[in-house]
């Protein structure tokens, strides 16, 4: 793949950037850097803007105010509109595989977008295949893969291009839990490679596992941005006692737990104690609550994402 | 010096309306792929067609009308009129469900959209193959026709007959281009059934396949706003002759068509999915 033309750090970089709709808006002004070389997050809910946003990077729709530069291309102009698209791969949320090709013929068809030869297309299509572990599947008809198959091969289909970014919108969405593994295994090894991918999701664990830095949306906002563990110590802290209640009526903070809480979220079946000490938080919890569940964990985006927008992120 | 490849978004490669035709081409071979998997089982049709209409009606209804077609015998008179009529309804297969089932079912369109293709790009390779089925539809009545002639039921009595396949797919454009401007105004694939019935039968009623415009009060005032009308008479011409200057005219009143639609649809393709 040639070099980029025009030398800039930034893979993508966004400044007051908004989408709406005739009543309704979609991303209302947001603004984030994404360096070449990381994973760059987007996690949310559902309808917080992030796949609005993906398909803003990706030239699908336009921008409706604000500005927006990927890879050096200020979005928005006919041509610059197409040098990004030639230059960024796309993994969709949907499956949208073509069900009359096979999965090698999805393949080749779409390299043959990205100004590869027949030849150079079958070459490309035998590497991707190889990449995502599909090989054996080669002829096999897009119907007859699994859920987390069609989502390897969508991969494959997003790098035929030899993309400079690819951008991942919500990639592990209602897969099975060892389906999921065998995905991140492949983002994992494309991180290897350093390559710029950009991924939406609304599984917290995610999000940590996989991205350098992240932005949490809702409601069309950016709401917090950074790496995600510093993003946990600063907003929440570092452990978190639960305890659950179940049907009962949720019960109210001693005296004695007071100076160990920084602070507490109640939710529907538990207690959520934030707490900087956690061995001496859950020693009295279970002094306190001996008939009640208590459980200590570490602190997750989750528990950020609640904290900021009062929230769960599946709700 | 480097020769540019294809797909790469150098200015010279577009197309008036920023229509790129690398990518138009991806499309078009999209759907070749998918069509060679089954042509089997697609073109047998194309053959039963035209025979079964040149022998129910053509022979058939033909007895009764006998040679009072413009002299003609009426399997030779109604023979041209409904090969254009084949490619009309080829072309006009891939612009309506097949087109709507890609936008918005398949969402094909989705995933072409995130590789350098923009969606005047796939609106005109979606016409480019409109117009190869039309073309292959046609081609199959041409075949039967062929042998119809050889088989001495003269059909095909000019030499101009070897300029039909352009005429099919001029009409396979102009049908692909106004299939693709009604795809552009509904909201559910239930609306096509509209299309078929109050615009595509109609004329292929009254566009002077079965008898002469001129003996219904009005009809050739009616039929020359008509596509199909004007791709009637050339295809009829070019079959039989004789040529006269009025086949330019036809001729002339399809590209016109396309040329508008041509400039249109696209653009308007492109407000419908990219919003």
């Amino acid at each position: 793949m040639a070099p980029e033309p025009r030398v800039s750090q930034a893979a993508v970089t966004a400044r007051s950037l908004r989408k709406s709709y005739r009543d309704f808006v979609a991303v209302d002004g947001i603004e984030f850097d994404i360096q070449r070389g990381e994973c760059f997050g987007f996690l949310g809910p559902n309808g917080a803007g992030k796949t609005t946003t993906m398909r803003m990077i990706y030239r699908a729709v336009p921008v409706s105010g604000g500005s927006l530069a990927v890879l050096g291309h200020e979005a928005g102009r006919p041509m610059a509109d197409r040098e990004i698209k030639r230059v960024v791969g796309v993994v969709p949320q949907e499956d949208n595989l073509d069900g009359e090709l096979s999965v090698r013929e999805n393949l080749e068809i779409f390299c043959r977008f990205y100004g590869l030869s027949k030849s150079e297309a079958r070459a490309r299509s035998s590497e991707l295949l190889d990449f995502v572990n599909l090989s054996e599947k080669a002829n096999a008809k897009v119907m007859e893969l699994s859920g987390g198959m069609k989502r390897r091969a969508l991969i494959a289909r997003g790098l035929a291009g030899s993309p400079q970014l690819l951008v991942l919108d919500e990639p592990t969405t209602g897969l099975d839990p060892q389906a999921r593994h065998n995905l991140w295994e492949r983002l994992f090894a494309l991180k290897r490679k350093q390559a710029t991918l950009l991924l939406t999701t609304h599984y917290m664990d995610e999000a940590e596992q996989l991205c350098d830095r992240l932005v949490i949306m809702d409601k069309g906002k950016i709401v917090a941005q950074g790496k995600p563990r510093e993003l946990i110590e600063r907003e929440v802290t570092r452990h978190v006692v639960e305890v659950w209640h179940g049907e009962a009526a949720a019960p109210a903070l001693p005296p004695e737990m007071q100076p160990l809480t920084r602070r507490s979220e109640t939710l529907s079946d538990r207690l959520l104690l934030y707490v900087d000490d956690g061995e001496a938080a859950i020693a009295a919890a279970a002094r306190h609550w001996p008939n009640l569940e208590t459980r200590l964990r570490r602190s997750t985006l989750e528990d950020v994402f609640l904290k900021i927008t009062g929230r769960k992120l599946d709700e | 010096m480097r020769l540019p490849r294809i797909g790469e978004s150098e200015s010279g490669m577009n197309l008036p309306g920023d229509i790129n035709l690398s990518m138009a081409l991806c499309v078009w071979r999209r759907n070749f792929t998918v069509y060679k998997h089954t042509w089997v089982t697609n073109i047998l049709p194309n053959f039963f067609e035209p025979v079964l209409f040149l022998v129910g009606m053509g022979l058939g209804l033909g007895v009764y009308v006998g040679r009072n077609m413009q002299g003609q015998d009426y399997v030779a008179f109604i023979a041209p009129g409904l090969m254009a009529s084949a490619a009309m309804n080829g072309a006009s297969f891939e612009a309506s469900w097949n087109m709507y089932i890609k936008m918005y079912f398949s969402k094909l369109y989705d995933a072409y959209l995130a590789t350098p293709a923009q969606m005047q790009d796939i609106a005109f390779g979606e016409l480019l193959w409109g117009t190869t089925r039309a073309l292959i539809y046609g081609a199959g009545f041409l075949v039967v026709l062929l042998g119809f002639t050889l088989a001495e039921r003269p059909i095909l009595t000019s030499w101009w007959t070897l300029l039909v396949p352009l005429a099919l797919a001029l009409i396979g454009a102009i049908f692909s281009l106004m299939g693709q401007w009604y795809t552009t105004l509904i909201n559910t694939i239930d609306l096509y059934s509209y299309y078929w019935t109050l615009f595509l039968t109609p004329m292929f009623l009254f566009s002077g396949i079965f008898f002469p415009v001129s003996d219904i009060p009005g009809g050739t005032t009616v039929a020359w706003f008509t596509p199909l009308f004007h791709g009637v008479e050339l295809v009829r011409g070019l079959c039989q002759g004789p040529l006269e200057l009025r086949h330019l005219g036809h001729t002339g009143y399809m590209l016109a068509v396309c040329a508008l639609l041509l400039w249109a649809v696209p653009r308007r393709m492109r407000k419908r999915m990219v919003k």
